[in-house]
């Protein structure tokens, strides 16, 4: 390297290397998101943008037409979140235990038959449970009839009571592979010596899943819940695709997602809005963001202490 | 002996559960398939039959050919799905190798800036997304998706194979700068070949997302000619609900490619996120 100046040259290969993706990242990601942050402050009037500062949030919490929509939206995005919460995450980590077991046969056959669901798209599931619980089609009366339970039956989709809480459920459904996968890689990386100790000491079976495995894969299991938080939180397509743009029944499957839609682009009766679009889509950073700090200085720091 | 019975014991309520969970996983769309072979009357009669000799129907294969442009929308689907992965991988591994190869000021921060969006999810933005496709002229355009998925994929891309490239040996490298080669070389040439693995998990990891993605064909490109094979297939169904035939074959074209590339895919996919590329 006896040709190197002595001072040293700027070093033009790591702007190169740097430069596309920064570029892309900024201008598609990143610039229109705080660029939607912006437009919630101004509003259209006569075919102009105009500055309105935080009028736009006064009526979205302020008038009862926008807000009974936000906190129903809102709350029935919470019910959908603790649903998985309390569904998918428990179905996986007991589907990842059983898998990790290490003389189970055809562990790998079954590992990718349930992941399955997973890779379908929003559509083809929404739909295929659409026709499943249908009542013209008569595949789930007639299999509660089967095991006598017909009675139970109901046009769950159709009704308000119900169609929120079986939407999430057909979600749990699809995405129930994920927390299983990351549970089962958790798992499978605790030190045999662990368990090995934990043996001599006669704790196996189920006592050594709680006392041992379950504390150490907590870390992973506080990142499938923020996983779980963010994806539910900007959710869209299910709702969309089962139920369309106004999440009936009577707006009781309408999400965060579908409210900014809605708002957005207009449905029907209602024109659409860029301005509240974007101050919705501002709340539902707010609230992202939320979780994401929660989770990050709350939840995550004091887990580190228990990782090895 | 009791413990051994008490051990087989353990393996059939293992495998009772997981088959049963297998059975819940797989149903649906084995319903969807064996009726989209069936005629209208034995969907309605038999719906959990298999397709007979003579319950067996192709009407609405035949439908669903002959209304939606499936070919199109398919061809759009793999434009787009091929272009982003092209261009997270290609610019992903780059940005990857400037902060894992070079200690420069603001290294960190621009490390840390990259991975923001990781958590944050890029559709917080769509109204400005929009907004800026319709200025520049890329609305209803397959480029219009491509841009947006390759924004979203960098993050974790980077993040993934920055990870990779720390752990290519510096001899080797430091070799290559000896015997002449550039930087530029020595990343094409020396360190791509090495992370293929990382850029195979990254790929599969970007691919499923995007192929299933119907938020910003339907805002972005909702036109007939960019159709998705998602768009597409959603759009059909929603006109031809009464048609069952033609529904669950729909259905059923739908997650054959789904289908075909996670049977070529599965095991890329399990060793990515079970050796812990995703923690």
């Amino acid at each position: 390297m006896s040709d190197q100046p002595s001072r040293p040259k700027f070093r033009w290969h790591i702007v190169v290397f740097l430069a596309p993706a920064v570029l892309v990242y900024t201008a598609v990601m990143i610039y229109p998101l705080f660029n939607t942050l912006r437009l919630s402050l101004f509003t259209e009037i006569d075919q102009e943008r105009v500055f309105v500062g935080l009028q736009n949030f006064q009526t979205l919490f302020g008038e009862t037409v926008w807000s009974n929509q936000f906190w129903n939206a809102l709350g029935n995005n919470f019910w959908f979140f603790i649903i998985h919460m309390l569904v998918q995450n428990p179905i996986g980590v007991a589907l990842a235990a059983i898998l990790s077991h290490p003389k189970l046969r055809f562990a790998s056959f079954y590992r990718s038959a349930i992941f399955i669901p997973t890779i379908l798209s929003f559509v083809i599931v929404g739909f295929a449970w659409k026709l499943i619980l249908s009542p013209i089609w008569g595949i789930a009366p007639g299999m509660l009839d089967a095991i006598g339970l017909k009675s139970l039956y109901a046009p769950w989709l159709g009704k308000e009571a119900y169609a929120l809480t079986t939407l999430s459920l057909v979600s749990v459904w699809q995405f129930v592979g994920i927390p299983m996968m990351l549970i089962y890689a958790a798992l499978l990386s605790i030190p045999d010596e662990i368990l090995e100790a934990a043996e001599v000491e006669g704790i196996t079976g189920l006592s050594a899943f709680w006392k041992i495995k379950l504390p150490l894969i907590l870390p992973s299991i506080g990142i499938i819940s923020i996983l779980t938080f963010v994806a539910n939180f900007n959710a869209f397509d299910l709702i969309y695709a089962a139920q369309g743009a106004l999440a009936g029944p009577d707006f009781s499957t309408d999400i965060l997602g579908t409210f900014m839609y809605r708002t957005f682009f207009g449905f029907q009766l209602q024109l659409g809005d860029p301005h509240m679009g974007s101050t919705i889509a501002s709340a539902m950073f707010a609230i992202i963001l939320v979780g994401v700090c929660l989770y990050l200085f709350g939840i995550q720091s004091r887990m580190r202490r228990y990782q090895f | 002996m009791n413990a051994a019975r008490q051990n087989r014991l353990n393996t059939v309520a293992a495998h009772g559960a997981l088959i049963l969970y297998t059975l819940i996983a797989l149903f649906p769309v084995f319903v969807i398939v064996i009726n989209s072979f069936k005629t209208r009357k034995a969907i309605f009669r038999e719906p959990l039959a298999l397709p007979s000799a003579d319950s067996f129907s192709l009407i609405g294969y035949e439908t669903v050919l002959k209304q939606g442009d499936f070919f199109l929308y398919f061809q759009n689907s793999m434009i787009v799905t091929v272009g982003s992965l092209f261009f997270i991988l290609l610019f992903g591994a780059m940005a990857a190798f400037a902060l894992a190869e070079y200690r420069f000021k603001g290294n960190m921060i621009m490390g840390l800036y990259l991975a923001l969006g990781i958590m944050i999810p890029i559709r917080i933005g769509t109204v400005a997304i929009l907004e800026m496709m319709v200025q520049t002229g890329l609305v209803n355009t397959l480029w219009a998706l491509i841009l947006v998925y390759t924004a979203q994929g960098l993050p974790l891309a980077v993040f993934i194979l920055s990870e990779f490239m720390r752990q290519v040996s510096d001899d080797l490298k430091n070799a290559g700068r000896i015997d002449g080669l550039s930087e530029y070389r020595i990343f094409f040439r020396l360190v791509l070949p090495l992370v293929r693995p990382a850029m195979a998990t990254v790929a599969v990891f970007n691919m499923i997302p995007i192929w299933n993605d119907l938020w910003f064909p339907l805002i972005l490109a909702p036109a007939e000619e960019v159709k998705t094979l998602t768009l597409g297939s959603q759009v059909f169904i929603g006109q031809f609900v009464t048609d069952w035939n033609a529904v669950l074959s729909a259905l059923s074209l739908a997650i054959l490619p789904v289908m075909t590339l996670y049977v070529i895919f599965s095991r890329q996919l399990i060793r990515g996120i079970t050796s812990g590329a995703v923690k």
